[in-house]
């Protein structure tokens, strides 16, 4: 493989990685806090449109990001209500949300499906990005590339270092005690849900903003869902959260570079497309198979409704 | 201040009132979306959801339109009583279209009467198939068949897109992703005249009542809503948590088999690209407002039919994008887990202490 070709491979992958890692962050803050929100596609979606939208009337991407970011919040919320205030059902109210903010992200986005945006510049880090090999890769490339990094670290500290983080984590692990010694669950477990929401919404903005400057329904394709996976596969763990979504970014543009290629191989391009859907399956398989692996790591409560005065 | 205090039994009044509760709260709100839309909410509502039930032929498209969903939201009940959760019958649905496709291509011009049998029991086998491979990762490898079965639902379409721009393209179909349309012997006969109504829908009633007997009458039934109810009961009581998974992931995946058939030997009579057209996530709604029993959800598939056709009229008579459906399936179901909440508790107006 010459030179050229590694790196905007490597580029490709970790543009490819980076609204995975942004989107398993937050739904990883959210399971930390014992609530599972299968929503994640359908607040993407909405984060998607809602930042291509604004972006397109404002011409500005920072303020689509923000309104992405907004939509996120507001999908997460609603799904707050249901499952923190009113008690219902966990996984179903995150299927209706993806199902819901798929079909309404649909809906607002009519309008805007024959519309492209102006591609956002990438911004060049001085000196490291004349590294030979990765420089142009990974340090003359998108905002949000860098925001994932700082994101990971944040967590990263938050978790394991901050006293808010072992709150978090005490409240999806055993959200009795934590209400005994009076830590507002309830309240935490909302600010975790809006986190997992506005982190949602900005990986979606980054899709039509950043990634493919237009809106097309259909444009999330299943990466909420993947990036659900990821934290399973990750066991509940932000250094293999970013591990997992380059792998995935990889085994995308792999299959990209193979099609574009112009190689002249026996196999439908469909096929090949067929891919990283494969391996989401065949990596949950892996990482399963042991059962105690999976028990040991997630949270205690996570999908449990928790009603502090019961 | 109004304030929720826990009932001391699951109220079953509530249980019946809340889908009726939800259906009442979605029409307000979706005179309000009309409203906010700049239409008229009377004109909408009378658009939306009268428009299209008011002849003989609305009434059978809504038949039509209900079919798929009750068959594949039946399917799904079955699995999520017993926790089991199969999110991907969009795909075991596809599977079941491209399985009846491959026999109606393979005995092309055939005009033998089992032909159309043949189809069906392939339909079912497509989508039992397809529902098998999560089946299979859960119970081996203990892998999560929410995201499993969700993940095939993308290669499924994937899969039928190859099918159609590739092997299967019709030679003379002027580059469209389509097969050939299928011959007569291949093709739900129409069970109304003058209607597009086919022998899908006897065959989907058929199907709820054995799900219901099934559901309600039998052992294996019995030991699947148990486990569904009271995990901890059904696992001292050593029913197999594994075989349960398999019945509910085999019998949801022939059931949204039989719906994909019935969709390409029935109105479509041919496989295209767009052959899923969500039924099977709107059947997750279905299965759930439906309280996951056969009544409800045949009254659920009927409504969520209506909301389809609705969105169609919509986009038709006031411009809207037909998306819209979507939208209302959506609010359906949040209204619905909202008001659920009064099953097991109840409101009370409490004075704040002075």
């Amino acid at each position: 493989m010459d030179a050229s070709l590694f790196t905007s491979m490597l580029f490709a992958t970790v543009v490819a990685g980076t609204p995975l890692i942004i989107v398993a962050l937050g739904l990883l803050v959210n399971e930390k806090a014992g609530v599972l929100n299968l929503g994640a596609e359908g607040m993407m979606a909405m984060g998607a449109v809602a930042a291509f939208a604004v972006t397109h009337h404002s011409g500005n991407p920072w303020l689509g990001v923000l309104a992405g970011m907004g939509a996120g919040m507001a999908m997460a919320l609603l799904f707050g209500v249901l499952t923190l205030t009113l008690m219902a059902n966990q996984v179903a109210s995150g299927l209706a949300l993806a199902i819901f903010g798929v079909g309404l992200a649909a809906f607002v986005g009519k309008p805007y499906e024959a519309v492209a945006l102006q591609a956002v510049p990438p911004i060049r880090i001085p000196f490291i990005a004349d590294l030979p090999l990765i420089g142009e890769a990974l340090y003359n490339q998108q905002a949000l590339v860098y925001f994932s990094w700082a994101l990971f670290w944040s967590l990263l500290w938050f978790l394991h270092r901050s006293r808010a983080g072992l709150v978090l984590r005490a409240v999806g692990e055993a959200p009795s005690s934590a209400h005994a010694i009076g830590y507002p669950v309830i309240r935490i477990r909302y600010l975790a849900v809006l986190f997992g929401g506005a982190m949602a919404g900005i990986g979606g903005a980054f899709l039509s903003v950043f990634y493919t400057p237009m809106w097309a329904e259909g444009l999330v394709a299943g990466r909420g869902w993947i990036a659900l996976a990821l934290v399973v596969f990750a066991t509940w763990r932000p250094l293999r959260v970013m591990v997992g979504a380059y792998l995935f970014g990889g085994v995308m543009i792999t299959q990209l570079f193979i099609q574009g290629s112009g190689l002249q191989i026996d196999f439908p391009s469909q096929l090949l497309s067929s891919l990283p859907y494969w391996a989401t399956i065949v990596v949950l398989v892996a990482i399963s198979r042991n059962a105690n692996t999976i028990r040991l790591n997630s949270p205690v409560s996570l999908g449990k409704p928790y009603r502090p005065d019961a | 201040m109004l304030e929720l205090e826990a009932r001391a039994e699951p109220s079953r009044l509530m249980s019946f009132l809340s889908p009726l509760l939800a259906v009442v709260l979605m029409l307000a709100g979706g005179m309000l979306v009309f409203a906010a839309l700049g239409k008229d909410p009377v004109e909408g509502f009378r658009i939306f959801f009268l428009n299209p039930v008011k002849d003989l032929y609305g009434l059978s498209e809504l038949l039509l339109k209900a079919t798929p969903l009750m068959l594949c939201a039946i399917g799904l009940a079955i699995g999520f009583r017993a926790n089991v959760w199969n999110i991907g019958a969009e795909g075991q649905f596809m599977l079941g279209a491209v399985a009846a496709t491959g026999v109606a291509l393979h005995f092309e011009g055939s005009e033998s009467a089992l032909l159309l049998p043949a189809m069906i029991v392939a339909g079912a086998a497509g989508g039992a198939a397809w529902a098998s491979i999560p089946a299979l990762l859960r119970t081996r490898f203990n892998a999560n068949e929410i995201l499993v079965s969700l993940m095939l639902v993308y290669v499924a379409q994937l899969l039928v897109s190859w099918l159609v721009f590739g092997p299967w393209k019709d030679p003379d179909g002027f580059n469209f992703p389509q097969t050939k349309m299928f011959g007569d012997a291949a093709l739900m006969p129409v069970v109304l005249e003058d209607t597009r109504l086919h022998l899908g829908f006897p065959i989907a009633l058929a199907v709820l009542v054995a799900g219901y007997a099934f559901m309600n009458r039998s052992y294996a039934g019995f030991r699947m809503r148990v486990a569904g109810e009271a995990p901890d009961a059904a696992r001292y009581a050593g029913f197999s948590a594994h075989r349960m998974i398999w019945i509910g992931l085999l019998l949801g995946g022939a059931a949204a088999g039989l719906a994909g058939m019935g969709e390409v030997a029935g109105p479509m009579g041919q496989l295209t690209d767009k052959v899923g057209s969500g039924y099977g996530f709107a059947a997750i709604i279905v299965a759930f407002v439906g309280r996951l029993n056969a009544f409800g959800i045949l009254l659920a598939s009927l409504l969520m039919a209506l909301l389809y056709i609705g969105g169609e009229q919509a986009q038709q008579y006031l411009n809207l994008p037909s998306a819209i459906s979507m939208v209302f399936q959506g609010m359906l179901l949040f209204f619905l887990l909202g008001s659920d909440v009064f099953i097991n508790y109840r409101l009370r107006l409490r004075r704040r202490a002075a």
